[in-house]
């Protein structure tokens, strides 16, 4: 009764507290963000006074559940938010793509390409990347420790309070409340929160790891735990600021220019090294060998691999700004760990490719396989591309043209997008208890949708980039420049056309992906001629429980 | 001491010993691994996914 | 030998030694790189002509990084030849100095913007922002018009400018406490500015969005896009010594 109470005390506090903000609001974006915290309060207060169970409480008993199961709600929740949010950044994405090609599509004020942007970005990123993370850790660290998840309040916590963290996010990019450092936008009191959600996961993953079964810590949680503490040094760090008013939405960064510029790219730069790589190389790690059958083709190399990944990457933010006026060395540093950071990555490659040796025929039969695999080979393929972009000679001709986004959504795309479609195909079966998925040859259709998807992306952004640079640079034998700004974007409108295409193929192979979840919960099977897919027993698929030892 | 040539003392030590030293401690990770008698070690941490599933 | 192989089979095995292990190992780089910045001369001594915005500059500039302007444009000259001739004078570290955030930017879909400052006229911005197909027809930008139409609203300009004190702009006291007159004296060629001009100099002192009778969004932004690089004299004395001290440009 003293935890209901308290509970529910600590979120009428926080309800109090959201109405004052309203009240108070310096500006309208601000007393919009603290009605909806308001609203969620409100949320959490009812379902922990209604949730609670009163009768056993008076009765003095403490109702445990099933201690002989896995804690796979959050996790359930997970794949589904991972789902839905996946196909809204992938729509957003789409929606963007056509605005670049057609920008009578800009609706203003508030469905502008520049407020757009973001939250696609953010969308991709952190709504349908760190769902799945998040998912994926609390399911992983639960196999590999035997143990149910510590503290499983708090794991419902954190997946709810990181979902009103991208609602606020995602609605502040709207109403324009931003600020501006990118893969960083929301303002100071979102930042707030999703430090206080952060902290709780850590404590939840951690819990769980001293609390497990095997002596041993498996090398996924590793990476797990390694993304997890980076990020919350990085989300600190980049985003110290000074409030203008503690009832209005708009904050001024601690750092300026230079410094302002390196803090943001060690940032930005380790957000994609650490959230869409290192935490995505967790599931790799976890979700491939489980897949094939097969232990990972060498553990010391996965050891070799993270630390030598983490070490370096955090070096490489500086590639972000070669020729500015960051100072030359800084630069130079970047650069050099930025080629360093090939050897780890392909290491990386070869352990998760080399995990099928022996079963390359799985490629063939499993297509849940063949997307994790081709998702591996995205991965050493962006990081090939990767250093060889940040070699200065090469960023001269890179650095702010579409090449850029086409790297990175060949990693995204790619590595992260078909990493985490293969874990949801992994997962969705598994957790609700079906036989198999509803279809595994609409996830052959899916594979190939979002392939061909990512080749016209890729493709179309090479040849935009290269374009941009070089008539950016053209000289005339009359020794003046060739080309005006606006000849050079004219010159890109057939490539976004394809470019949006791409990106139509890939929001179809989501959609096909929503039905197979969907089904597949709803318990329905396709008649279909069989594929291969890795074996499942529910009754293994249990904790040790601690009285058993 | 001015602020010029503390920047330029931490420059210094930025690429030149400090390189060293972490170079040194990453080598040394490096190798970790391939101590003798990990071996065994590993293999069984890589199995260990595995394991549920053959005690039922 | 035995001790070592000992001790790292603890941190296999104990996941307060990993997680510590692993942050230290993130934090080196980060340290390396990022500290000695804090101690770099040219971005604490100040180069000739760098001021604090005006808080109708800075007012313009904060409806700038709501709209998102640095997802397309970039504020950063390199030092290549195509770039200066399209651009100008490739730019100074000291010229961002005051820069929360700096918006250097990462993409150009849209050019540079850095010197952008009094190379078109304002009725051309005003034209520009409210349909940029129309002026430049191959372009690909939104529509700003709402701008012209949205009186600007900053609640309390003399809390921008005090925050903006706190992380280290050089506003004085009279700055902060005349904020607000300032603010609407900049755009109204009626009122007097009283020594708004010496406390900034260069500042452009008038009415930018062709609406004399009101202070809008697009007055903001429009004085904000005119004053883009136009306080240093980049080929002045001052601005070349300080050149020759920024390492290996």
């Amino acid at each position: 009764m003293v935890t209901v109470l308290a509970r529910a005390g600590l979120w009428l506090a926080v309800l109090f507290l959201a109405v004052i903000g309203v009240a108070l609001a310096a500006d309208g974006g601000f007393a919009i963000h603290m009605g909806i915290v308001a609203l969620a309060a409100l949320i959490a207060v009812w379902f922990t006074i209604s949730g609670a169970d009163y009768s056993a409480i008076a009765r003095g008993i403490l109702k445990m559940p099933d201690q002989s199961k896995y804690d796979d709600d959050p996790v359930r929740w997970g794949v589904i938010a991972t789902v839905f949010w996946g196909i809204a950044g992938f729509a957003a994405g789409l929606f963007i793509a056509l605005q670049l090609t057609w920008p009578v599509l800009n609706l203003e004020p508030y469905l502008n390409f520049s407020r757009l942007r973001p939250l696609h970005t953010s969308a991709v990123i952190f709504a349908f990347g760190g769902n799945a993370l998040i998912a994926s850790s609390f399911y992983v660290v639960q196999r590999t420790c035997r143990a149910r998840l510590a503290f499983p309040a708090m794991a419902r916590f954190v997946f709810w309070g990181y979902q009103l963290f991208i609602v606020l996010a995602a609605t502040g990019y709207l109403l324009g409340i931003t600020q501006s450092k990118e893969y960083a936008e929301p303002e100071w009191y979102v930042d707030w929160w999703l430090t206080i959600v952060w902290v709780c996961y850590l404590l939840v993953f951690v819990g769980t790891i001293v609390k497990r079964h095997e002596p041993h810590i498996y090398v996924a949680n590793w990476f797990y735990l390694a993304f997890i503490l980076t990020i919350a040094m990085l989300h600190i760090v980049n985003n110290l600021d000074v409030p203008v008013s503690f009832v209005g939405s708009k904050s001024y960064p601690l750092f300026s220019g230079v410094q302002g510029a390196l803090v943001q790219w060690w940032y930005g730069h380790n957000a994609v090294g650490f959230f869409l790589t290192a935490g995505f190389l967790a599931m790799m790690y976890y979700f491939v060998p489980k897949q094939a059958e097969r232990p990972i083709y060498s553990y010391r190399l996965s050891i070799i691999h993270f630390w030598a990944l983490i070490f370096l990457y955090i070096w490489a933010g500086p590639h972000h700004l070669h020729y500015t006026a960051l100072p030359d060395w800084a630069q130079t540093l970047g650069m050099v760990f930025s080629i360093m950071l090939w050897m780890p990555s392909w290491g990386g490659m070869i352990n998760g490719l080399m995990t099928l040796n022996g079963a390359w025929d799985k490629v063939r039969t499993d297509p849940i396989i063949r997307m994790m695999i081709m998702s591996v080979a995205f991965y050493g393929m962006s990081t090939f591309e990767g250093p060889m972009m940040s070699i200065k000679s090469v960023n001269s001709l890179s650095h702010y043209t579409d090449w850029t986004i086409g790297h990175v959504h060949s990693g995204a795309l790619g590595w992260n997008g078909m990493i985490t479609f293969g874990a949801i195909y992994y997962l969705t079966p598994r957790l609700w208890g079906r036989e198999r998925l509803y279809s595994l040859r609409m996830v052959n259709w899916h594979f190939w949708l979002a392939t061909i998807g990512i080749v016209f992306y890729a493709a179309s952004m090479w040849v935009a980039g290269i374009t941009q640079g070089l008539m950016w640079r053209e000289y005339g034998p009359d020794g003046y420049l060739v080309n005006s700004f606006a000849d050079t974007v004219a010159a890109l409108h057939p490539m976004y056309a394809l470019r949006a295409f791409g990106g139509l193929l890939y929001l179809t192979g989501g959609v096909l992906m929503v039905i197979n979840v969907w089904k597949t919960i709803a318990g329905k099977l396709r008649d279909e001629a069989p594929m291969h897919d890795a074996a499942y027993d529910p009754a293994t698929d249990r904790p040790i429980l601690a009285a058993a030892e | 001491m001015s602020m010029h040539s503390t920047y330029d003392m931490l420059r210094h030590l930025a690429d030149s010993y400090g390189l060293l030293v972490m170079l040194l401690v990453f080598v040394a990770l490096i190798a970790w691994p391939f101590r003798p008698g990990a071996r065994e070690r590993n293999s069984e941490a890589a199995n260990m996914i595995f394991k549920d599933e053959n005690d039922g | 030998m035995t001790s070592i192989v000992e001790r790292h089979k603890k941190l296999e095995k104990n996941v307060t030694l990993l997680g510590i292990g692993a942050l230290i190992t993130v934090a080196i780089g980060g340290i390396v790189e990022i500290a000695p910045l804090f101690w770099i001369d040219n971005t604490i001594e100040k180069v000739d002509g760098m001021r604090p915005y005006t808080p109708l500059e800075q007012a313009g500039r904060d409806i700038y990084v709501r709209e998102g302007c640095y997802v397309c444009h970039s504020q950063m000259i390199r030092p290549f030849r195509d770039e200066v001739e399209r651009y100008g004078h490739y730019s100074l570290a000291a010229e961002s100095m005051y820069d929360h955030p700096f918006q250097w930017g990462s993409k150009r879909t849209g050019p540079d913007l850095a010197r952008v400052g009094k190379r078109y006229s304002d009725e051309w911005h005003v034209q520009h922002l409210k349909n940029p197909q129309s002026v430049v027809p191959e372009s690909v930008m939104p529509q700003y018009g709402f701008l012209a139409e949205a009186d600007l609203t900053v609640p309390d300009i003399k809390a921008n400018l005090t925050a903006l004190r706190e992380v280290g702009v050089p506003y004085t006291d009279k700055d902060v406490e005349m904020a607000a007159a300032d603010l609407k004296a900049q755009a109204d060629p009626e009122a007097d500015a009283g020594d708004l001009e010496a406390r900034y100099p260069k500042a452009q002192i008038r009415d930018f969005d062709g609406d004399p009778s009101r202070l809008t969004e697009m007055d903001a932004l429009v004085a904000y896009l005119q004053m883009l690089g136009t306080l240093v004299d980049v080929d002045g004395a001052a601005a070349q010594e300080e050149l020759a001290s920024e390492h290996g440009r």
